[in-house]
């Protein structure tokens, strides 16, 4: 009885397929329809966005009245503004000790975590936390630890061990600000760092050290000449993140200073924020948010070029 | 890990090479120096890495009285812990009403950006195509564009959409950054999955639309996992988009809204501050904590690929 009702179902079934079947089963049509959505997305939400920044930074545009055409003069303007040579200053200054300090230290908690340590995969989990709570919620409980009256540092230093006599001045004045800011921005960058670092750790092949053991290396030498040119290509990539996120960092300094003390520690972001949209000058921010475009081009093409050194050595298929 | 493992067991040479080796590869009789160089400077990481949560978390429970008077009552400890905080955040803000708000865009903009990156992702990594690559690294591309970027003229568009103070204004827009993470991930991932599984399956008569379905989908489950963790995540911190993009108080995201809302005159209430910032945070990271390894996964993954 079943061979005698599934043999004419089978013979009929391509006469079923209509043509929408058929149209989906044509590659060309599906390539589009699975295209659509993300190019679709990114398109309306990113690119069009992008040229329109471009577009609005030549033009007066502010809240409430499209601008028209002024050419330069925001570049101009942005030129003589000390302002903004203050965050051009303080941007890169943040980028440049902010990349330092997380990649330093997060290499050496790479290198500490790739020891044989029990509890390996919770003090990983643990790690990881600075990196995936919200920067602001953080970021306002550093704001709480560099309080000028209860800060818990200050305590420690003054009324406990005595090191000073008066309160630690964290944000109250522009030097002191600057580094409480670049502190903070590490020790939320550290676990993303280390994390992705230690996954590159874990791909070098333990035979390269036993070789290099066997030849009679010393510490030192393993890590100068087999750890960290096999880390160099993911530390490229880490990196090139790392500075393009940092540079146009806008969360810790909104949360912590909002550009204080006197517009001290404004980035690029947070001064283009500040003006485009409470200031409403949405002409100006966008040209200060273009500003930044040069950088991240730079940061991009090293990242390019990083990954194409990457797959020429290794041999790989380039896809 | 099974690396640094076989390490630690690999033959280690006599004494002289032993002194000066990296800690996996040190001998018994070193404890006190792997307690140095390894234990010690682990601990003081992870004190530090965690100190700003335990602050929060203490800070959250205490009573005024002993928040600001360190002389008489133990900083570091709490005397007599107190609700009165998260009572005051529960009952006299809108915070329920932002833990909501918050939850719907994630979860919206999660689902969004997962349903468009696994067909851009089945279409670049399975339908292959001349220049299919090119649209990858495209989209690779797209990642490096910061939020910091696109606000102010992301503004003028969600306004001129009528959108600006809905969430529809955020569910639409955090996709920018979340599709092209998924994406990637997602590329890296259907790449692990053998092509001889999809052969079989053409070749038994099944359309494209049945194998995507039937075949790679529920053996990308993990990878849609990561990817969507991460999007999550991702989502519930984001903050530049809601801070432009939003006006009225009760339609703020929790982020937002705890630096705007609770943030008022001169005196900060910092028991409520602390009280909002850890129940921001406690969501994401119980989720995080449920699926820790996927989102390692994700995370490493993303960078290798």
């Amino acid at each position: 009885m079943s061979a005698t009702t599934s043999a004419p179902a089978w013979v009929r079934r391509p006469a079923q397929q209509n043509w929408v079947v058929r149209l989906f089963d044509w590659k060309p049509f599906l390539i589009v329809i699975c295209l659509a959505p993300a190019i679709g997305l990114l398109m309306t939400f990113l690119t069009y966005p992008l040229g329109l920044g471009i577009w609005l930074a030549f033009t007066d545009t502010t809240i409430g009245r499209s601008g028209v055409w002024v050419g330069l003069e925001n570049f101009e303007y942005l030129l003589e503004d000390p302002l903004w040579w203050n965050a051009v200053f303080y941007s890169v200054f943040y980028t440049g000790i902010a990349t330092f300090g997380k990649f330093a230290l997060g290499l050496w908690l790479a290198l500490l975590l790739n020891n044989h340590l029990p509890f390996k995969s919770f003090l990983r989990a643990v790690i990881l936390l600075p990196w995936i709570v919200p920067t602001v919620l953080s970021a306002i409980a550093f704001w709480w630890l560099y309080d000028p009256q209860f800060s818990i540092f200050s305590y420690l230093f003054v009324d406990v061990l005595g090191w000073r006599t008066t309160n630690i001045d964290f944000i109250g004045s522009a030097w002191p600000a600057r580094f409480s800011l670049i502190g903070a921005n590490i020790w939320r960058g550290i676990p993303f760092v280390a994390i992705s670092l230690l996954a590159g750790l874990q791909t070098i092949s333990p035979s390269l050290y036993e070789a290099a053991l066997l030849d009679g290396s010393t510490g030192w030498q393993r890590f100068r000449y087999i750890t960290f040119p096999m880390l160099l290509p993911i530390l490229a990539i880490v990196m090139t993140f790392s500075i393009i996120f940092t540079f146009t960092d806008f969360q810790l300094v909104y949360a912590i200073t909002r550009g204080g003390p006197v517009n001290s520690t404004h980035l690029l972001a947070t001064l283009a924020f500040q003006r485009g949209i409470p200031g409403g000058q949405l002409g100006e921010g966008a040209a200060i948010a273009v500003s930044m475009i040069p950088f991240l081009v730079f940061a991009t093409l090293f990242s390019y070029f990083a990954l194409a050194r990457r797959k020429w050595q290794q041999g790989e298929a380039n896809d | 890990m099974s690396d640094a493992a076989s390490l630690t067991t690999a033959p280690v040479p006599q004494a002289s090479n032993a002194a000066t080796a990296q800690p996996e590869t040190m001998s018994w009789d070193s404890r006190s120096r792997r307690m140095v160089v390894l234990w010690l400077p682990l601990a003081c990481f992870v004190i530090i890495l965690l100190f700003p949560f335990y602050w929060m978390a203490i800070t959250a429970f205490k009573p005024n009285a002993e928040l600001y008077d360190y002389k008489t009552y133990n900083p570091f400890l709490i005397g007599s812990p107190t609700l009165a905080h998260i009572r005051l955040l529960l009952f006299e803000t809108s915070y329920p009403r932002w833990l909501t708000t918050t939850m719907t865009v994630a979860v919206a903009s999660t689902f969004l950006s997962l349903f468009a990156s696994t067909l851009a992702a089945y279409a670049i990594q399975r339908l292959r195509f001349r220049g299919s690559q090119y649209v990858g690294l495209a989209i690779y591309l797209a990642y490096l564009v910061p939020p910091s970027i696109l606000f102010i003229p992301l503004a003028t568009m969600v306004f001129q959409l009528g959108l600006f103070d809905t969430p529809f204004a955020l569910i639409l827009t955090y996709p920018t950054f979340l599709i092209p993470f998924c994406t990637w991930l997602l590329i890296g991932y259907f790449k692990s999955i053998p092509y001889e599984l999809e052969e079989c399956a053409l070749i038994d008569g099944a359309t494209r639309v049945q194998i995507l379905t039937k075949i790679t989908l529920p053996l990308a489950v993990p990878g849609l996992i990561s990817a969507g963790i991460f999007s999550f995540t991702l989502s519930w911190n984001e903050f530049i988009y809601a801070l432009a993009f939003i006006q009225s108080s009760e339609k703020k995201t929790v982020p937002v809204a705890i630096l705007t809302e609770l943030v008022t005159g001169d005196v900060y209430q910092w028991g409520a501050l602390m009280a909002g910032s850890l129940l921001g945070s406690l969501p994401v990271a119980i989720f995080y904590s449920f699926f820790v390894d996927y989102y390692v996964s994700s995370l490493t993954g993303a960078v290798k690929e």
